[in-house]
Parts: structure tokens; C-alpha cells; sequence
């Protein structure tokens, strides 16, 4: 399955870098965004709770952008059934959809960061920021996952572009308390925030059990 | 024993009857022309083959596997042709091979061998969406064939082909490839000279399935009518 997974994630992100449809689109809308909520709120600087929020509900927003593309190519080009005539795993798509999006969403938050804390956020990162990466890089996980599942689950329906949000955005709101509450504290200055163990240990929670699902169900989503 | 035994299979999209009543035998190294008109069941039947369908009603054996259940069996066993090249734009012939070599468990070494008994090794390094319909198909019939699998799936896989480039592909898809094959086709009489046994479709119900040899051109051309 590893093999298999790896020669998908090898084309998907051969096509994203030739065709830049994905990565580039979903970090064009973070910083619009931010530039948004900088004139939006008519405030210089954010902390604690509201940058928080607002860094979290824009990635948010970004990752549905790159979940409602991830399995386009395949539905375009008819890569799906090339796939199902393969006797392959088909657990290594999901294995490979999710890795990609895992890594698109890195590569986002590599540029969303700095630019979030240039236009709106008020504390110096530098400090918070190593608690920040763990708790991005297991919001990441969780999202892939459930992404990389939606994805699919939309790929052969016509109104795609709105159950990727709709199904989605409630899934990950058990992520987006947990991810907020870690980070807020961190954006107030604070670098020893309380209650740090639990949610983090809720986002790892959140993880395993959507990769679990995932695994278990994967399969049945691609039968006719 | 054959390679394909339908019994009454039956396929429905919601209410509507895709396929019913389709009763076909063929033995290994046959080929079954598939005829009708558009909308006839043809490319559902083909689907169905490739599992990738289900059967909603009867029983379909595949090369030895009775579907659905004994489909992840006979997949790797199968080479599909069908509308869509099943090929990525952005990716380049030679690309678009190692990523099915990978799927297939196939050795790297068959891709050169392929692109050029398919005539594109010269074109092996650009993106898809640069070569021509031809070339295209072309690169289609190579990943198709490429696991060197037992069962083809054509639905008409000539098309965009010009006559000297069909002749090439003809031990790749044709009667001299050895292999048991599944034809959809237009093409009335080279179907039926083609094959061994015709199916002929009418609006998803069978009209006839009898050697090709006994099947009359003008019961044939009834079809289209």
C-alpha cells in the first residue's frame, strides 16, 4: 500500500507543481483575507482570543479550497478509474490524497504566518512560535485526513463545491476549538499556557480517530 | 471455461434500466463485438466487465470470477479502453506510463518497450495535452496493455487513428494480440468480421448473441435504425 501510495503523491504533486492550481490559490486567499480583517476590523494589531480565531477560521477557509481540488484532476482526466482498474489497495488513495493535502497545507502556513503576524498580530511569534508549529503540524494531520475523506466523498456528485464546505466545516469544529484554544494564549504573549496538555492532547485524539475512520471506510466510499 | 459468462445480467441508473436481460458466453482468445446505437448499453455493459460496475440483477463471471465479489481477482487481469484516455494532460507519455507501471506492479523496463511499439518514443518526454488525438489514443492502447493483461475492454480503439497507425497498434489490441477481447463499435461490418461472437443492444435489452458469422448485416444495421 506504501508503494502505491507514494507513486500517487509522486503525480499529484508533479501535476500541482506544473499546473500551481492548488497551493498557490489557497495562499492567495489567506492573505487576502488577512488584508480584509486588517481593514475589516480597523485594527493595527490583534492578540489572545481574536487572532487566534481569525488565524484559525482563514486557514480553515483555505484548506476547503485545496480539499474541493484534491480530487479534481482525477475526476477531470478519469485518473479514478485508471485507479479502480489497478489491483492496488484503494486505501493507498486516501494514504496519498491525504499526505498531499498534509503538505499543501504546510506549504500555506509557511507564507500565512509570517504574513498573519506582519498585518494583524500584536505579541512578537518568534517566542510562541515552536508550540505554534506543533499545533499546526497536528491540525494538518487532522484536516488531511478529514479532507482527503470529503474529497472523496464529493468527488462523483454534482453540487461537489458545496458539500466539500458543508460536510467539512462541522467535522473540523472539535479541531478548530481545540487549535484556537492552544494558540490563543500563545498570541497573548503567554508561554506557558494552561490547559496546553489537554487540547493538545484532543487535536492528537482527533487525529487518530479520523484516520481510523478513514481506514475503515475508505474502501466502501470509491464502490459503485 | 469461458472467459465471460453473463446470465440475464441486469443494470439500472436509478429507475432507469441500463442493461437487461444480457446473456453472453465467449471463450478464451474470442472476441464479442458489441452493436447498438447510442444509449444502447455499451459502454455500461464494458464497465460492468471492468468492474466497475456493479450487476444489479443476474450473474456476471469474469475470467473465472463471478462479480462483484471476486473483482479485486481479475482487475490487474484486465486492459480497459474506453472513452477517456485515462491519461493526465500535465504529465508526459513516459510519466503518465511509470505512474500505471507503479499501480500494476509492472517492471519500468516494459515502458520503453511500449512507447515504441506504440510509435511515441520520440514524443516519450512531452505533456499529454501537447500530442495530437492520435497520439493520444495512441499512448491510451500502450497503458492499457501495459500489465500485458489477459482480457480487452475496446471500446472503438481506433478512433482518431489513421490507418497505418491502427495497423501498428494491431498486435497490441487486434485479433493477432491472442487475446480474449470485448469490442464496441460502430463499425458494422469490421466488427462483425472482427469477431466470433456479436451482441447486438436495442435501448439496454439484448437483440441477438450468436456467432458473428451467422449474424446478417442488414439485421445488424436494424440497430442504428
Amino acid at each position: 500500500m506504501i508503494g502505491t501510495a507514494r507513486a500517487i503523491l509522486r503525480k499529484d504533486l508533479t501535476i500541482e507543481l506544473r499546473t500551481k492550481e492548488s497551493v498557490p490559490a489557497m495562499t492567495l486567499f489567506t492573505v487576502v483575507v488577512f488584508v480584509l480583517f486588517h481593514f475589516g476590523l480597523d485594527r493595527d494589531a490583534l492578540d489572545g482570543d481574536l487572532a487566534s480565531g481569525v488565524l484559525w477560521v482563514t486557514l480553515l477557509l483555505a484548506a476547503v479550497i485545496g480539499v474541493s481540488r484534491l480530487f479534481a484532476t482525477e475526476r477531470e482526466q478519469g485518473g479514478l478509474d485508471g485507479l479502480l482498474l489497478a489491483p492496488v489497495d484503494r486505501t493507498a488513495l486516501w494514504l496519498a490524497k491525504a499526505a498531499a493535502m498534509f503538505l499543501y497545507l504546510t506549504a500555506l502556513e509557511l507564507v500565512a504566518v509570517p504574513t498573519f503576524a506582519l498585518l494583524l498580530l500584536a505579541p512578537d511569534l518568534l517566542p510562541a512560535l515552536p508550540l505554534l508549529v506543533v499545533t499546526l503540524l497536528l491540525a494538518n494531520v487532522g484536516l488531511a485526513a478529514i479532507g482527503a475523506l470529503v474529497s472523496a466523498l464529493a468527488v462523483e456528485t454534482r453540487a461537489r463545491e458545496l458539500i466539500v464546505p458543508l460536510l467539512l466545516l462541522p467535522l473540523v469544529v472539535p479541531l478548530l476549538i481545540a487549535a484556537a484554544s492552544v494558540t490563543a494564549p500563545l498570541l497573548r504573549g503567554s508561554q506557558d499556557p494552561e490547559d496546553l496538555g489537554r487540547w493538545l492532547g484532543l487535536l492528537s485524539l482527533y487525529d487518530v480517530v479520523f484516520v481510523l475512520i478513514a481506514l475503515a471506510v475508505f474502501d466502501f466510499l470509491l464502490d459503485d | 471455461m469461458a472467459a465471460i459468462e453473463l446470465e440475464r445480467v441486469e443494470r439500472r441508473y436509478g429507475d432507469r434500466i441500463a442493461l437487461a436481460g444480457v446473456t453472453v458466453r465467449i471463450q478464451g482468445g474470442e472476441t464479442l463485438a458489441v452493436l447498438g446505437a447510442n444509449g444502447a448499453g455499451k459502454t455500461t455493459l464494458l464497465r460492468l466487465l471492468a468492474t466497475l460496475l456493479r450487476p444489479h440483477g443476474g450473474t456476471a463471471r469474469v475470467l473465472g470470477s463471478e462479480l462483484p465479489d471476486g473483482a479485486w481477482k481479475v482487475r490487474g487481469r484486465i486492459g480497459y479502453l474506453g472513452h477517456d484516455p485515462l491519461l493526465y494532460r500535465e504529465l508526459t507519455a513516459r510519466e503518465n506510463l511509470r505512474y500505471q507501471a507503479g499501480l500494476h506492479g509492472v517492471d519500468t523496463e516494459r515502458i520503453g518497450e511500449r512507447l515504441a511499439a506504440v510509435g511515441l518514443e520520440r514524443r516519450a518526454d512531452e505533456p499529454v495535452r501537447d500530442l495530437s488525438k492520435g497520439m493520444v489514443q495512441r499512448l491510451a492502447v500502450a497503458r492499457a496493455t501495459l500489465h500485458d493483461p489477459d482480457l480487452l475492454l475496446l471500446d472503438e480503439p481506433r478512433a482518431n487513428l489513421d490507418p497505418a497507425a491502427a495497423e501498428a497498434l494491431e498486435p497490441l489490441i487486434g485479433r493477432a494480440s491472442g487475446k480474449t477481447r470485448v469490442l464496441v463499435t460502430h463499425d458494422v461490418e469490421g466488427g462483425l468480421e472482427e469477431a466470433d461472437v456479436a451482441l447486438g443492444l436495442r435501448g439496454g435489452r439484448q437483440v441477438f448473441c450468436r456467432p458473428a458469422a451467422e449474424v446478417e448485416i442488414a439485421t445488424a444495421r436494424e440497430l442504428y435504425a
